[in-house]
């Protein structure tokens, strides 16, 4: 009986230089040099693959509608497992436990997801332009900036009921810039303060400046094949124990309750049951930072603390290095790169550290990982657990 | 004229936006459940009944939650910052999303009542705002 448990064999990002693909590339060239990077080190090559996952904001409403068809043709793979799946930066921890699942049901054998973006460098995003049409009719008429505006309405709203204090959220902007101080990659790498958070420029009240994530360009490949196959491999294989999703709104005005991450405690909720592990036994967490609210958000759905405690939960620098709940050890959106949908670099960060390659930023004897990506505005959810064996 | 992005009205929303440039707030409300519920969809969001009739609401809410834009959303809202972007909660029960009209931003908070005011901004085009009751 062959042992179709899913494993990470094998990833790669785009290196950097600050913020931008050095030279320039498209997001096309961009996915395919990170694909070919991430199939090396686990001793495969791209006609070796047979599912492939894409997400991406590139091309949009042409090519990028169809990501994945894209970048088959672009490679010249045909696949007999395909995912579209795009719900924001959320989606490629969805597409961790869809591959879970066809790899488990044999319907491939080796399966890479991509993302690959130069919004930084190429056209840009225009999230503010968002079209007025269809649930948007109720939203863009009336300046929502989006996404940083949605966010704020969440960060106003816990602030009313727990009382958390813009000095709380700046902390895991502070804590996050000490992780990146770490990161030769990251691309903020000055020291930062919680008084230097505050006196940032006012955004979208009561998020500054650098309550937000990074604008940069950015790609990323993750390979995944069943344990019998990762045997065979040349690199330690990861083992995907659980996986959970899902949505409550697109646009913010129907987020159910604006102090709780529902979407995130749904899918925390799954993938805790599948892993058969509980918050208390998970030594590293990475966690969608697009704003300091988010991850904030995040933690008290995922039940490392309760509810309206996130704040008191973060202060005193708890989650930087040296603390005792090493969080976002990359340097995360916040001050390592943010090229859009970050979701495939929270996954490659906790491999990484599992494989025990996080170099300066290493957390001791990390054994298991949580991974958790937020899309939209607040609008999607997905986590995913992951082991060293 | 505006160069703001304007609602794109369609078959299911055109009633909506027609009583909002007569003045009227409307929200659909179901039959079969008695609860009203917003933006307007086909299916009744709490008793997925098929069907429901539009009935004009009171005006009145308070403030669920807001932000102070200081970038406005694109280059058509830059020379309105500040403004507030709100989620208002209906005295009837659904929130929608809204601006607060105000010229003392300081006065702004949680909980705060507040009235629908309209804003004809174009001949087809008339938002629902609200100002402090
Ligand atoms: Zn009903």
């Amino acid at each position: 009986m062959t042992d179709r448990t899913a494993c990470i064999v094998g990833i790669a990002d785009a290196a950097l230089e600050n913020g931008v693909i050095p030279g320039g590339a498209t997001a096309l060239q961009i996915q395919a040099r990170v694909a070919k990077a991430a199939l090396a080190e686990a001793g495969l090559t791209l006609d070796d693959v047979d599912g492939l996952l894409v997400a991406g904001s590139w091309g949009m409403p042409r090519p990028g509608s169809m990501a994945a068809v894209t970048m088959a043709e672009y490679l010249n793979i045909q696949p007999r497992y395909l995912d579209n799946t795009n719900a924001g930066g959320s989606s490629f921890e969805m597409h961790v436990g869809h591959a879970a699942m066809a790899l488990a049901a044999g319907a491939c054998e080796v399966a890479i997801i991509l993302y690959g973006s130069d919004q930084r460098s190429g056209s840009g995003r225009s999230l503010g332009g968002r079209p007025s049409a269809l649930d948007l009719q109720f939203e863009t008429p009336w300046g929502m900036p989006a996404p940083v505006g949605g966010y704020a309405l969440a960060a106003r709203r816990h602030m009313h009921e727990y009382g958390t204090t813009a000095e709380q959220l700046a902390e895991i902007a502070v804590a996050t810039r000490k992780w990146a101080q770490l990161n030769p990659a990251a691309m903020m790498r000055d020291a930062l303060t919680v008084d230097d958070v505050l006196a940032s420029r006012m955004i979208a009240d009561p998020l500054h400046l650098l309550d937000c994530c990074l604008v940069t360009d950015g790609g990323g490949a993750i390979v995944m094949t069943n344990a019998e196959r990762a045997r065979d491999l040349p690199t330690r294989p990861i083992t995907v124990r659980g996986f959970g999703e899902s949505t409550t709104h697109m646009t913010i005005g129907e987020m159910p309750d604006f102090a709780h991450l529902t979407c995130a405690e749904i899918a925390g909720r799954e993938a805790y049951r599948k892993a058969g592990l509980g918050p208390k036994e998970i030594d590293v967490v990475e966690i969608y930072d697009s704003f300091t609210i988010t991850v904030l958000l995040s933690l008290e759905a995922l039940g490392f603390c309760g509810r309206g405690e996130g704040g008191a939960f973060v202060s005193g620098q708890r989650t930087a290095p040296g603390g005792d709940f090493p969080m976002n050890t990359n340097g995360g959106g916040l001050s390592y790169a943010h090229p859009g949908m970050y979701g495939i670099f929270l996954l490659i960060e906790a491999v990484r550290q599992l494989r025990g390659e996080g170099g300066e930023r290493q957390v001791a004897e990390a054994a298991t990982a949580l991974v958790h990506g937020t899309g939209g505005t607040l609008s999607s959810g997905a986590t995913v657990i992951l082991a060293r064996e | 004229m505006t160069n703001k992005p304007l609602p794109q009205i369609d078959v299911e929303t055109a009633p909506f936006w027609a009583g909002a440039r007569e003045g009227k707030l409307l929200l659909p409300h179901c039959g079969d459940c008695g609860r009203y519920h917003f933006y307007p969809r086909a299916l009744c969001p709490h008793c997925r009944a098929d069907g429901w009739q539009w009935a004009e609401a009171s005006g009145r809410g308070v403030i669920h939650t807001y932000t102070i834009a200081h970038r406005g959303a694109g280059p058509a809202f830059k020379d309105d910052v500040p403004y507030v972007v709100a989620i208002v909660e209906l005295a009837e029960g659904p929130r929608m999303m809204t601006n607060i009209v105000t010229d003392d931003l300081s006065g702004i908070a949680v909980d705060l009542p507040v009235r629908v005011v309209f804003d004809a901004v174009t001949d087809e085009v008339t938002l629902p705002k609200f100002e402090p009751a």
